[in-house]
C-alpha cells in the first residue's frame, strides 16, 4: 500500500495506480479531456497536471499530467496550486481560440472563469481538440482503424490516406467517446455512415429496431464467440427475453413448492 | 575471413596499416557533403583517370581515397596529401592534372591552392598550421579526413576495433561502465545527461532482453556533425555501440537515420554488413562467445523523431509521438524494454574511451563537462564548417580563432547554439566558455551543437520567428501547450516582425512563453520557447523598437522598412528592370525615383545597385 497525499490529506493507493485515479476517488474534480479510464493514458491535453514535491525536495516543486504519474510513497500533491490554475487557465485559453465554437470547450471555460481568448482565434477551427481518445479506442478495440495524420498545428484524425477504412466495423466507440461530438455518422434505416464508408446494420427480428453493423457484429462474433443471431435481436428484445424466461422460472418455482 | 581472436586482430591492424604506409603519397580526398556538393566526386574521377594515363611510377590507384568531411566546407573541395598533409582548397577539376603531374610527380607544391592566411596573407602548406584546424582536438571526429570513409581496412588500420578487443577481453562488462562513468561523457546529444549513468541503471533492470539505440536522427537546421560522422566514419559508431551492447547486456542494436541522410544509410548498411562478414558483429564476436546485432532503421525525418521516446516508437514502427517520461526508457523504452539511447557522436567517443582509458579523455574539458565537442560552425562566419573543440573552450575562441571572425569585417551580433530551441547569445556571452551547465545557465543549451553566427545584418525578433516557425511545423501535435502554444506564440512574432505588435504582445508572450515551458510534454515543448525567451533576455529594446517605434534596427522585416534613393545614384537604370513592381523610374544618367506607394520591399534593387546609392531605413 502506497501512502500520499492530496492537499494535505492523507490517502492510500495500490501500487501501480495513477495519481488521477486516486484524486477522483477522494472526489476531487480535476478536469481533464483526453483521459479515459478503459485505455492506457496519454498526456496530451494536460489539463489533469497538478503540482508535486516530496519533503525532501526543500521546497522544490514539479508539475506532471496526474493520468501518466504513478503513485509514490511520501509524495504531496496539489491539485489546484495557483501555478496550477494558471495553466489549466492558460491551456483552455489556447483551446478556446482554436476551438471557439466547441460547447464542451466553453462550459470548461466558464468553469474556470476565462470569458475570452487572450490570443488570435483560429479561422479553421474546428470541434476537434486533437485529445488522440477516438484513436485509442479504436486501437483498443482491435481495429486501428483511424490515426493521427500529419502533426504540428495541422495535426488531425483520419483513416489511412484518407480513404474509407477498411479496418473500420462501424462500431462507433470513436464517435460515441468523443468529448467534443466532432465525429459525425449518419444513420439510414438499415445502414451506417462512418468515416466515409457505409455499413449494413442488422435489424431486430422481434420489433425491426437497429442494432450493429454487420461488420461489427461478425467481428464480435469471431474474436469473443458469441452467435452471430444474438445480435439479430435488440438490447431491448433481449431484455423482453430475460424478463420472459425469468417469470416462466416463477411461475414453476410457485407450481413446484405448491 | 572471420577475425577470430584480438590477436588476429592486432596482426591485421600492422598489416593494414603497413599497407597504407606503403604508399610514399596518398591522396585524400574530401567527400563530406559540402565537398560533393562542390564537384569532390567528379575531382576524385579525374584524379583516377589521369593517374591512368600518366601512368606513374610510385604511385597507386589504391592511394587515393574518399575520406568523410575534412571540416572546412568553406574551402572545399578539398584535396590532401598525406602523410605531409599538404593541404588544397578549392580544387577544381581542371586543377587535376597539375597536381598529379607536379605534387604526386615530383613532389612540387601548388602555391596557388593553398590555403592563405588572413592574419599575414601568407600561404599554408599543412593543414595542421592552418588557424583553423590548429585550435581543434578531435575524438568523435579523429578519423575523419584520414581514412578511407568506408573501408573496414582503414578504420582497422587506425586502430579500429581495438576498444572493443579490450572490453571484450580484459574487462567485464561492470568495468567498462565504470571506465565510461570514470571518462564523466556526458551525452552528446543535447540532454547532457551522465552515460555511464545511463548504462549502469539499464544494466541493473531485470529483463531477458535490451536494446541498445544510436539516434542519427540530427533534426536542427544547420547541424551536420552527425551525418559526418555517419557517412566518414560509420565504423566508430558501430564499435562505440557493441562496447555499449557489451557492457549493459544487449543482443539487439538500431541505428535510427533519418532518411535525408540517404548517404549515411548507404555507409552504415555496408559498414555493418562488412563488420558482419569478419564477426565483428553477429555472433561470437571476436571469437569471445558475445553476441549483437544491428539493423538499421529509417527515420521520415520528423525533427520530434530525434526525441528519445518518439524515436523509440518510430523504430517500433508507431507514430512518432513522445511520450511522458515518468518511467525513464533505459527501464522501459523500446517494446516497452530497458534501452540505452545515445547520440552518433557520445558512441563515437566510446571507442577512444575505452582503447585510451576514462581517465585520460576525462582530463580533457572541463570536470563537469569532459572531453570534446563537435561543432557545426555555420552563419555569417569566415570558416563554415565542422569542428571539434575540448569542452569549455570559449564561444570567442571559437569563433574568432577557428571560425575566423565574421564574414566581410562586419560586427557580430549573436550566436544561436543548441539549435532552434536553443538560444541567441549577445556579444557580452563571447567569453562563456562552452560547456553543459554554462549554456543553460545563460538561456541557451548546448544541443547537439549547432553554431549558427549572425551579424548586425540580421534581426533577432525575425531570428525567433523563424526557429518559431521551424518548431511550430516540426511539433508532434500531441500536447496542447506545444501545438497550441508555440502556435500562438508565432503568430505573436509574425504580428511584431509586421509592425503590428502591441504593447501587451511582450507580457502575453512571456505568460505563454512560462506555461509551455512548464506544460509541454516532451522537450521540444519545453525548450519551444527558447527562441523567443533569450532574444527578449538579452534584446529586448529589439523587440521595443518594432513594436512602439514601428522600425527593424537591423534592416530585415519589410514591413517596417524603406528604401531610399540617394543622391549616390548615378542614373545606370540597373534598378528599373529589377523591381519586378515598377516602383523605380528614371532616366540614364539622371537620380532615380522609387514610388514608397509601389514598393513590396523586396530588396532586388538593392542587391542590384553597384553603387551603394540605395539605402534601407
Amino acid at each position: 500500500m502506497i501512502k500520499f497525499t492530496i492537499n494535505g490529506k492523507l490517502v492510500q493507493a495500490d501500487q501501480g495506480d495513477m495519481l488521477l485515479t486516486v484524486i477522483r476517488r477522494e472526489g476531487i474534480d480535476v478536469p481533464s479531456q483526453c483521459h479515459h479510464q478503459a485505455v492506457e493514458p496519454s498526456g496530451a491535453c494536460r489539463l489533469c497536471m497538478v503540482e508535486i514535491t516530496r519533503q525532501e525536495w526543500d521546497g522544490w516543486s514539479k508539475f506532471v499530467t496526474s493520468c501518466l504519474y504513478p503513485v509514490e510513497d511520501g509524495l504531496m500533491v496539489t491539485t489546484h496550486s495557483a501555478k496550477v490554475i494558471q495553466l489549466r487557465k492558460t491551456i483552455i485559453d489556447l483551446y478556446l481560440a482554436r476551438h471557439p465554437n466547441s460547447t464542451e470547450i466553453m462550459r470548461l471555460a466558464s468553469e474556470y472563469g476565462v470569458t475570452r481568448t487572450t490570443y488570435e482565434t483560429v479561422a479553421d477551427g474546428d470541434d476537434c481538440i486533437m485529445c488522440g481518445l477516438c484513436t485509442r479506442i479504436c486501437a483498443h478495440m482491435g481495429f486501428s482503424a483511424i490515426s493521427t495524420v500529419g502533426r504540428g498545428h495541422d495535426k488531425e484524425i483520419a483513416p489511412p490516406l484518407k480513404e474509407a477504412p477498411t479496418d473500420c466495423t462501424g462500431c462507433l466507440s470513436c464517435a460515441n467517446n468523443c468529448p467534443t461530438n466532432f465525429i459525425e455518422f449518419t444513420r439510414d434505416s438499415n445502414s451506417l455512415t462512418i468515416w466515409g464508408r457505409t455499413f449494413e446494420t442488422l435489424a431486430c427480428s422481434q420489433c425491426g429496431k437497429t442494432t450493429i453493423t454487420r461488420d461489427f457484429a461478425e467481428h464480435l462474433s469471431k474474436t469473443r464467440d458469441i452467435p452471430i443471431a444474438y445480435f439479430e435481436v435488440c438490447d431491448d428484445c433481449h431484455r423482453k427475453e430475460t424478463a420472459k424466461t425469468m417469470g416462466r422460472v416463477v411461475n414453476w418455482t410457485r407450481e413446484v413448492q405448491a | 575471413m572471420r577475425i577470430e581472436s584480438v590477436e588476429q586482430l592486432r596482426k591485421l591492424e600492422k598489416k593494414y596499416r603497413g599497407e597504407t604506409e606503403s604508399h610514399p603519397v596518398r591522396v585524400h580526398i574530401c567527400y563530406g557533403p559540402g565537398c560533393l556538393a562542390n564537384g569532390a566526386q567528379e575531382i576524385g574521377d579525374r584524379f583516377r583517370k589521369v593517374i591512368k594515363e600518366k601512368k606513374l611510377k610510385n604511385f597507386k590507384v589504391e592511394a587515393i581515397k574518399e575520406t568523410g568531411c575534412h571540416g572546412f566546407c568553406e574551402r572545399g573541395p578539398l584535396v590532401v596529401l598525406e602523410p605531409e598533409g599538404t593541404f588544397y582548397t578549392k580544387v577544381k577539376v581542371k586543377d587535376v592534372e597539375a597536381i598529379v603531374e607536379k605534387s604526386l610527380g615530383k613532389s612540387e607544391i601548388i602555391e596557388s591552392l593553398l590555403y592563405t592566411n588572413p592574419a599575414d596573407d601568407k600561404k599554408i602548406q599543412r593543414y595542421k598550421d592552418i588557424p583553423f584546424y590548429a585550435h581543434q582536438k578531435r575524438i568523435a571526429l579523429r578519423n575523419l579526413g584520414q581514412i578511407d570513409q568506408t573501408s573496414l581496412h582503414d578504420y582497422i588500420a587506425a586502430g579500429g576495433y581495438q576498444g572493443l578487443a579490450k572490453a571484450l577481453t580484459a574487462m567485464n562488462p561492470n568495468k567498462v561502465i565504470k571506465e565510461v562513468e570514470l571518462s564523466g561523457i556526458r551525452g552528446r546529444g543535447g540532454g547532457g545527461f551522465a552515460t555511464g549513468r545511463k548504462w549502469a541503471t539499464c544494466a541493473k533492470i531485470e529483463s531477458d532482453v535490451r536494446y541498445v539505440v544510436c539516434n542519427g536522427d540530427e533534426g536542427d537546421p544547420g547541424a551536420f556533425m552527425d551525418r559526418a560522422i555517419m557517412e566518414g566514419d560509420p565504423h566508430t559508431v558501430l564499435e562505440g555501440m557493441i562496447i555499449c551492447a557489451y557492457a549493459v547486456g544487449s543482443t539487439q542494436g538500431y541505428v535510427y537515420v533519418r532518411d535525408e541522410y540517404p548517404l549515411a544509410v548507404v555507409h552504415l548498411q555496408k559498414a555493418i554488413e562488412d563488420a558482419e562478414a569478419v564477426g565483428l558483429i553477429g555472433e561470437n564476436i571476436l571469437g569471445t562467445g558475445f553476441s549483437f546485432h544491428i539493423a538499421i532503421s529509417r527515420g521520415a525525418g520528423a525533427f520530434v523523431c530525434g526525441e528519445s521516446s518518439a524515436l523509440m516508437r518510430s523504430v517500433a514502427g508507431e507514430v512518432g509521438e513522445p511520450r511522458a517520461k515518468y518511467i525513464r526508457s533505459v527501464v522501459k523504452g523500446l517494446k516497452d524494454k530497458p534501452t540505452v539511447l545515445n547520440n552518433v557522436e557520445t558512441f563515437a567517443c566510446i571507442p577512444v574511451i575505452l582503447s585510451e582509458g576514462g581517465k585520460a579523455f576525462s582530463k580533457i574539458g572541463t570536470p563537469k563537462s569532459t572531453g570534446t565537442k563537435a561543432f557545426s560552425l555555420v552563419g555569417k562566419i569566415e570558416n563554415t564548417g565542422l569542428i571539434e573543440v575540448p569542452m569549455g573552450t570559449t564561444l570567442r575562441e571559437i569563433i574568432y580563432n577557428i571560425g575566423g571572425g565574421i564574414k566581410d569585417g562586419k560586427p557580430f551580433k549573436a550566436v544561436q547554439t543548441g539549435g532552434p530551441s536553443g538560444g541567441c547569445l549577445p556579444e557580452s556571452k563571447l567569453d562563456l566558455p562552452v560547456d553543459f551547465d554554462t549554456l543553460t545557465e545563460a538561456g541557451s543549451m548546448m544541443g547537439s551543437g549547432g553554431m549558427i553566427v549572425m551579424d548586425d545584418a540580421t534581426c533577432v525578433v525575425d531570428v525567433a520567428r523563424y526557429f518559431l516557425s521551424f518548431l511550430v511545423e516540426e511539433s508532434c501535435g500531441k500536447c496542447v501547450p506545444c501545438r497550441e502554444g508555440l502556435y500562438q506564440l508565432h503568430q505573436s512574432a509574425v504580428r511584431i516582425c509586421e509592425g503590428k505588435g502591441t504593447d501587451d504582445d511582450l507580457e502575453i508572450m512571456q505568460h505563454l512563453s512560462d506555461m509551455i515551458v512548464i506544460g509541454s510534454l516532451c522537450g521540444l515543448g519545453t525548450s519551444g520557447p527558447n527562441p523567443f525567451l533569450s532574444t527578449i533576455r538579452y534584446f529586448r529594446d529589439e523587440y521595443e523598437a518594432h513594436i512602439k517605434e514601428k522600425k527593424c534596427p537591423a534592416g530585415v522585416c519589410t514591413a517596417l522598412i524603406t528604401y531610399i534613393i540617394t543622391d549616390r545614384c548615378t542614373g545606370c537604370l540597373a534598378c528599373i528592370p529589377a523591381c519586378a513592381t515598377d516602383a523605380i523610374t528614371g532616366k540614364k544618367g539622371q537620380v532615380h525615383q522609387l514610388a514608397q506607394d509601389k514598393c513590396d520591399r523586396c530588396g532586388a534593387c538593392y542587391a542590384v545597385c553597384k553603387y551603394d546609392a540605395i539605402e534601407i531605413h
